[in-house]
């Protein structure tokens, strides 16, 4: 591990178990018979159907749309027959109207987006109609609307763009191959926000646990695109937006406020490289990397699948389970969503699907805090943990909101290293909801 | 919960009908409590053993009934209290050497009984078990059988000697004008004190394995030991004698076991640069001003009782905030 490189205060160092897949080769993979495209897959308003049953559709046809501005569009991702509509439980959320359709196996292009050479082509603005066109989300998790993202305020003058490959989560290597293999694109999304922003400082952020990407990406950059690359310390949760923020330009975003409050603008690998599609190709955002991984699957991958497609097919292509899977999670170990099934589609923000096994997924039983102060030490945002799930345990979610349980990231870095096994960001989590719920 | 096999997931592997649904994160780190308590007891192995070597099966008597006293009256008070016998984690092993460290060889079988007991019912459990010590256990053990029995725990044996005679501290040595003991003496433990206060060097390569480990970090023995050896400075002890300041009086021994006792310092980290630097001044104070030639237990022991309010003043500034 590089000495001297950026950082945050605070955090912890995670195991990676990036080992099973950082090496293996982005792989296409098998084109599902049938998809299920849920029409509300992150915040913001969800899409009404622009599609009826019994309609034709194209690959990449957009089949979802909505009024709200801080909403995404929902596309195709296989040619075929719109079969119905069908209340069904995603990663993110239960009984969400999906678009069922299914292929007719000739994988028909649409192509209603237009395409361009070069970013010399398109204003700014054109740029965020594309993005918006293309129904492009953070793909890092959180899946945010890229478009609302790049639609600051006039008031908020934004000078840096931050890519984010930290990819911080244990596990996950979706960024990591996106950057050793498709390095070009990376960076001519990152070029896209800027010139979308006028901007002028493009930084991509990459830990020191993927040197392979740094050297990637520093060899397609050119001297005058004005994009740099910053080396970071290996260290959860480096990727963290108000994190890498800190750690690139030593700014601190204040609490309750914006990355655009510091002039920063941070968007993840993924999305910079569905912005190139988008672009490039007129291709809208229906498929991704997606991780399988986990010691419970045999043949752990990162596979370039579409949106819709059942977990259950990508576990079965990364050689399904090897033994009876613990808990089946959506993205990372740290911040990933627990899944109770795998009859699930894949959502724009899955960057991977993580098996662990039964004995990976053991509870162990909590015993007395003995204020060792890891929690403390640990907290990316200098909470005390330590009281803050004392009281929440205890119902005082008052005392909870004294000690800014609302600040607190849910990185689960306090819960890891608790050296009694605590529920430290278990109940911390509940104490916000509850302070939420009061306000109200 | 019933369980299917999903053939078409190309494997026949049963999957649960639910899947453990509970939230993030969903993996944890392998230390224990038992694991930190283990890592602590290796530490103070070389010392114990230095003990032994210094004052001979006297000690070793000590070290015994100080443990089996600790473990036994935390197994007896739970079952009292019919609350969960937490003996396995090994905390009051822990307690039992550390008070055994501060006592004399030498002393009644009994002296050793009571301070564990004292520490064990009293300071631990009586306020919740562990990790709810306002004091730290063994100090408030020592405490509580220095004013029972002040002669006993002040009496102590010469290392190494064969018909047990009796000699004084280095520092109490030093109050009443008698010839010093070689600095390397000091260092290396040769020296008369209770159990565990002799040898800096043994203390150290523990301390050293408890910073390897991560089980401590340097800054409250560093800022402890600095106010102190800043404070005697101040208060007119001779450059020459600093050392053995250092040295004597159960300074390594407090500053890197005692002074590091999770539950009875602040967790912010401003607030355990406060009580390090007040547990210096009190040392240094109570050394050239006060009555005792240590003062090591009783400045921790202050400190400890101080911990709640400094807490409240030294909550760590949140990250993005500036009130």
């Amino acid at each position: 591990m590089g000495q001297g490189n950026l950082t945050f205060k605070g955090g912890v160092g995670v195991p990676h178990f990036k080992e099973l897949t950082e090496d293996k080769a982005l792989e296409r993979a098998n084109e599902p018979t049938k998809v299920y495209i849920p029409l509300h897959q992150h915040i913001g308003a969800p899409c009404e159907p622009i599609v009826e049953v019994g309609d034709k559709v194209k690959v990449g046809q957009k089949i979802g749309a909505s009024e709200g501005f801080v909403s995404a569009f929902v596309h195709s991702s296989i040619s075929g027959e719109v079969k119905g509509f069908e209340k069904k439980d995603t990663p993110t959320g239960l009984g969400v109207n999906c678009v069922v359709i299914e292929s007719d196996g000739l994988n028909e292009e649409d192509d209603s987006m237009k395409k361009y050479n070069d970013l010399e082509e398109v204003t700014g603005e054109e740029i965020i109609s594309i993005i918006r066109e293309a129904g492009i989300t953070g793909l890092g998790g959180a899946s945010f609307p890229t478009h609302v993202k790049l639609s600051p305020p006039e008031d908020k003058k934004i000078d840096t763009i931050i890519l984010n490959g930290a990819e911080c989560e244990p596990y996950l290597t979706a960024d990591h191959r996106l950057m050793l293999e498709e390095p070009e694109d990376v960076v001519f999304g990152l070029k896209a926000i800027m010139k979308a922003l006028d901007v002028k400082n493009g930084i991509i952020g990459i830990e020191d646990n993927k040197m392979d990407a740094v050297e990637a990406i520093k060899a397609v950059i050119n001297p005058d695109d004005n994009v740099s690359v910053a080396v970071l310390e290996t260290k959860y949760p480096q990727g963290d937006e108000k994190r890498i923020i800190s750690a690139i330009t030593g700014k601190s975003v204040p609490s309750g406020a914006l990355p655009m409050d510091v002039g920063c603008v941070v968007n993840n690998i993924g999305t910079s490289k569905a912005i190139a599609d988008a672009i490039l190709r007129g291709k809208p955002l229906y498929e991704r990397v997606v991780t399988i991984t986990g010691n419970s699957i045999k043949e752990p991958k990162n596979l370039i699948a579409k949106i819709g497609t059942p977990f259950e097919e990508l576990i079965a292509q990364a050689g399904g389970f090897n033994s009876t899977p613990g808990k089946l999670i959506m993205g990372g170990p740290m911040m990933g969503a627990a899944q109770y099934s795998i009859d699930v589609p894949m959502i724009k923000g899955t960057s991977g699907i993580l098996a662990l096994t039964q004995e990976e997924t053991e509870i162990k039983e909590p015993s007395k805090c003995i204020k060792c102060a890891r929690c403390l030490t640990v907290c990316p945002v200098n909470l005390q943990p330590i009281y803050i799930s004392a009281y929440s345990l205890e119902g005082i979610f008052e005392k909870c909101e004294e000690y800014h349980a609302l600040d607190c990231v849910e990185c689960g870095a306090c819960s890891y290293i608790c050296p009694a096994h605590r529920p430290l960001t278990e109940s911390i989590r509940l104490a916000k909801r509850e302070i939420q719920a009061n306000t109200k | 919960m019933k369980e299917n096999i999903v053939e078409n997931s190309g494997s026949n592997v049963a999957i649960p009908d639910l899947l453990i649904g509970s939230s993030s994160p969903h993996i944890r780190t392998e230390e224990t409590v038992d694991g930190i308590m283990l890592d602590v007891i290796i530490a103070l192995v070389p010392a114990m053993l230095g003990s032994i070597y210094f004052f001979g099966m006297e000690a070793a008597k000590v070290l015994i009934l100080s443990i089996g006293a600790a473990v036994i009256s935390e197994a007896l008070i739970q079952k009292v209290f019919k609350k969960e016998v937490t003996i396995k984690d090994l905390s009051a092993v822990v307690t039992g050497i550390l008070l055994a460290f501060n006592l004399p060889s030498g002393v009644a079988w009994y002296i050793p009984i009571f301070g564990s007991v004292f520490a064990i019912v009293i300071v631990k459990q009586l306020f919740g078990g562990i990790g709810h010590n306002f004091m730290n256990p063994a100090l408030a053990g020592r405490a509580a059988l220095v004013s029972s029995w002040p002669a006993a725990m002040t009496t102590f044996i010469a290392p190494r000697a064969i018909d047990a005679t009796t000699a004084a501290t280095p520092l109490a040595l030093m109050e009443s004008g008698g010839t010093l003991p070689s600095v390397m003496d000091m260092f290396m433990g040769n020296i008369p004190g209770s159990l565990g206060e002799t040898s800096a060097l043994l203390l150290l390569i523990g301390a050293a394995y408890l910073l390897y480990k991560g089980v401590i970090d340097l800054k409250i023995p560093v800022i402890y030991i600095g106010t102190t050896v800043a404070m005697l400075f101040v208060l007119g002890v001779e450059p020459g004698l600093l050392i053995y300041h250092v040295l004597g009086g159960g300074l390594i021994l407090g500053a890197f076991f005692m002074a590091t006792d999770y539950a009875s310092v602040p967790v912010s980290s401003n607030g355990k640069i406060i009580f390090a630097v007040g547990a210096g001044l009190l040392t240094a104070i109570i050394r050239i001003k006060g009555g005792y030639p240590e003062g090591v237990s009783y400045s921790i022991l202050l400190m400890n009782v101080a911990t709640p309010v400094i807490e409240r003043y030294t909550a760590p500034k949140l990250f993005g905030r500036v009130d």
